[in-house]
């Protein structure tokens, strides 16, 4: 037991995430939902902003989301209820990431689709690639070729 | 009268740039050397009546003569001289001109630098430059034309957009404009082998050395434009995954991929047709940033232009350039074959799934940046794509190949050995794993990845140093013979190294910044002392100062550690009154470890004032980072085998071996 609670002191001394951002008249005086409240910021979009997070703007209208949020925690909500408050509102254009969805799934899909284009692209390329140097230069070319190699090594 | 002079020298420059991509191409096709040549002339010729017709321009914003709308609407007579000169590209107008300047700049360096290429290459690569010429010189000339007049002249401008008024910010679109346009370079060399039909060791050593110039110096401009985000919007972002951001960062991707896969058709004589694809590529992601940048698709800080008859022009322009030279592709690639040897455990390997990695997750941050566009344009429904999903997506398609690097560094060309190159690097594996348990154990906070994005930063670094000290076979062999192995080493093997090195000090950045960055947001009056993160600010004060063209706020504060002064930080509130904008301008002490930074804010009824303290682990090293992985490219640059010079000596033989 003391070791755990000496971890945990450790853990709080060095992992001083402040609960402060934000102007400081917003902030929750419960550290906790005040966390919670960050976190959910970072994930909400700016609407009049580009690409930038709630929390990381110092927009009015990210301030009033800020607020709203805050706001709804208070009243109880779970992070998704607070989230899905403000979706309802605002649509899915105020979350930074998208939710996964048949418009979105195009989206979700591309990077392991990408990955996996490339990957059976190199394997084909690897079982069709000529089994030896073809023609691509003739001999003399190949020899010019050589030539100024070497010439540009010295 | 001096206006309407640069207005007729880029005309003529057109002019000039359509005789230059008929003439040379014509005369390369029917083997008339005379046509050939006059590709160098033209190039040189091109190049001065564009620069002309910028350094007029330029001459506009320095005189602040406002009967020019670009200059009235862009600068202001009392704004300090640097700013003034830096207006000129801090406009749609004139950044436009900066790059079709940047665009004749290379042309002329290769027709300056190349006599040593096969006069066919030479030509039709001047030729096809000369094509991309036409079709910015005409975007500008026809709907962003840099000398219009304004009739009666305003008494003063509008004053540039305070944001810009800044030292990081005015030498970054050059660098960023030298690294887009630099790619140009690839693509010319590349379409002019497909008109050819023919790739081959030469060409790749040709094409290397303009690729890594693009290459570094769009490092730098990344790293510049990342560096005043940091310090000038006043809470120490530095990365947001804006759509404009990442218009610069995907070229930057394919052209490292592109650096990485030139090495393999230089060496082993393979992948030539992927290296041609990467470089049309490379530019075509360019010119994709330029139009999401300059055609108002995107509104943000960076989209100056929002009339839509300039969005359908570079779009035309888009379709033109991609959409042609992927068709000439699809006609001429499959007819260039390359050699049949090709082990899949060897550098050749290693280099390949490079490109497979750095191409998906081009892809990915491709499909990211447009998808809202698209959806938007498909009746799909808004969406955002903001940093959560490429922290989802493209951080984890990295890890793979971050921790591939060291690996791919120690194998052996044809065939390597894979246990064989990890043993190797087990000094710097055993160093991150230790360090990676450490930081999970003691400093990590719940779930995150920060320890193995610490392990893969550690692995790089100690895995380049590794790679680097077993090369001249330090330790291992008397230290006399160690140091001739490093003075014969290639400027190239150093290159790579330092490039390595840097990735790996970037990634701690990114890594350190991503997960322990601590904050404190909280009003203050002069006279407290705030505690914060180890360190005591003693505020002071805050007193008005007058500047040149702004009035500031600055707040005077003490930073203290340990009962002893360290320094004074004095954060600034600029009020604008030209545009009627505030901006901040964050205090940074640096220990380049970390960075301590204060920004004041606005002040309360009570007198007090809203105070902003950062404690940023690693921030510098993300800039340190940058600056040496674009070193690793300059050193690789200095090359002897690369530079142009050189060969200079030779061309004789080349030409006459070549040409036939």
């Amino acid at each position: 037991m003391k070791i755990k609670s000496f971890l945990l002191t450790l853990f709080l001394s060095l992992s001083l995430t402040s609960a402060w951002a934000v102007d400081p008249e917003e902030k929750l005086a419960d550290p906790e939902l005040e966390e919670r409240a960050r976190e959910i910021s970072k994930g909400l979009r700016c609407l009049v902003c580009q690409n930038q997070s709630i929390d990381d703007s110092d927009a009015g209208l990210a301030k009033d989301l800020r607020i709203l949020v805050r706001e709804r925690l208070l009243a109880g909500d779970t992070n998704a209820e607070a989230q899905d408050h403000i979706v309802a509102r605002y649509g899915d254009f105020v979350l930074l990431k998208p939710p996964v969805k048949p418009e979105t799934y195009a989206l979700w899909i591309t990077p392991p689709l990408a990955v996996l284009l490339a990957v059976l692209a190199a394997l084909r390329w690897y079982r069709n690639r000529p089994a030896k140097e073809t023609g691509a230069l003739s001999a003399e070319e190949q020899a010019a070729s050589d030539e100024i190699l070497k010439k540009l090594e010295q | 009268m001096i206006a309407e002079f640069g207005h007729f020298a880029l005309i003529l420059a057109l002019m000039v740039a359509i005789v230059q991509a008929i003439v040379p191409l014509y005369g390369a096709q029917k083997g008339l050397s005379a046509l050939m040549a006059t590709a160098k002339p033209a190039a040189l010729l091109q190049f001065l009546l564009i620069l002309t017709s910028f350094l007029v321009l330029m001459h506009g914003f320095v005189t602040s003569d406002f009967s020019l709308a670009v200059v009235a609407g862009n600068s202001h007579s009392a704004q300090p001289m640097i700013y003034k000169i830096t207006g000129v590209w801090g406009n749609h107008e004139g950044s436009m001109l900066l790059w079709v300047l940047i665009l004749a700049l290379f042309g002329a360096m290769v027709a300056a630098t190349g006599k040593n290429l096969p006069r066919g290459l030479f030509a039709r690569v001047l030729s096809i430059q000369s094509m991309i010429g036409i079709g910015f010189l005409l975007f500008i000339l026809l709907t962003s034309n840099p000398f219009e007049r304004l009739d009666p002249a305003p008494f003063d401008g509008r004053d540039l957009n305070p944001l810009l008024q800044d030292p990081g910010l005015a030498i970054h679109p050059p660098f960023l404009y030298l690294g887009y346009v630099g790619f140009s370079m690839a693509f010319a060399f590349a379409i002019a082998a497909l008109i050819e039909g023919r790739v081959d060791a030469a060409w790749a050593r040709w094409v290397r050395p303009w690729t890594l110039a693009a290459w570094c110096f769009l490092t730098i401009g990344i790293a510049l434009g990342s560096w005043w985000a940091y310090y000038e919007l006043g809470w120490g972002g530095w990365w947001f995954w804006d759509p404009v951001e990442n218009a610069s960062f995907m070229p930057w991707l394919a052209g490292t991929a592109l650096l990485h896969t030139a090495i393999v058709v230089e060496k082993r004589e393979t992948l030539k047709n992927w290296t041609i694809l990467l470089a049309i590529l490379a530019f075509s992601l360019s010119l994709i940033g330029t139009f999401l940048v300059r055609s108002g698709v995107l509104t943000s800080v960076h989209a100056f232009a929002t009339s839509p008859e300039r969005g359908v022009f570079i779009l035309a322009l888009l379709a033109l350039t991609i959409g042609g030279s992927l068709t000439l592709y699809a006609i001429r690639a499959p007819s260039m074959k390359g050699g049949g040897l090709f082990a899949p455990i060897s550098r050749e390997g290693a280099l390949l799934f490079n490109n497979i990695i750095l191409s998906a997750a081009t892809a990915t941050v491709f499909v990211g940046t447009l998808f809202p566009l698209a959806a938007e344009a498909l009746n799909l429904g808004k969406f955002s794509v903001g940093a959560p999903y490429f922290d989802a997506t493209f951080s984890k398609l990295m890890m793979p190949l971050l921790l591939a690097v060291p690996i791919g560094t120690v194998l052996g060309w044809k065939r390597g050995n894979l246990l064989g190159a990890i043993q190797r690097l087990w000094v710097a594996g055993a160093v991150a794993v230790v360090g990676m348990t450490v930081i999970w154990a003691y400093i990590s906070d719940k779930g995150s990845l920060a320890p193995i994005g610490m392990a893969l930063a550690i692995w790089i670094i100690l895995g380049s140093l590794v790679e680097f000290t077993d090369r001249i076979k330090l330790f291992r062999t008397s230290f006399g013979s160690s140091f001739e192995r490093l003075k014969g080493l290639p400027r190239s093997a150093f290159g790579m190294s330092i490039a390595h090195m840097g990735l790996g000090i970037v990634l701690a950045g990114i890594v350190s910044m991503t997960a322990w960055k601590e904050e404190l947001v909280r009003t203050a009056s002069p006279g407290e002392t705030i505690a914060f993160s180890g360190y005591q600010f003693r505020f002071n004060s805050v007193n008005q100062v007058p500047g040149p063209n702004y009035g500031a706020e600055r707040a005077d504060f003490t930073l203290i550690k340990d009962n002893e002064e360290i320094t004074h930080l004095l954060p600034e509130k600029r009020f604008y009154p030209v545009q009627g904008m505030t901006t901040t301008e964050a205090a940074i002490h640096t220990t380049w470890i970390s960075d301590i930074y204060a920004v004041v804010g606005d002040k309360h009824d009570d007198g007090s004032y809203t105070v902003r303290l950062y404690y940023n682990p690693l921030a510098p090293w993300l800039w340190l980072g940058s600056g040496v992985l674009a070193l690793g490219g300059f050193v690789s640059l200095t090359d002897r085998r690369l530079r142009v010079g050189v060969a200079q000596k030779v061309k004789r033989t080349l030409v006459a071996g070549q040409s036939a």
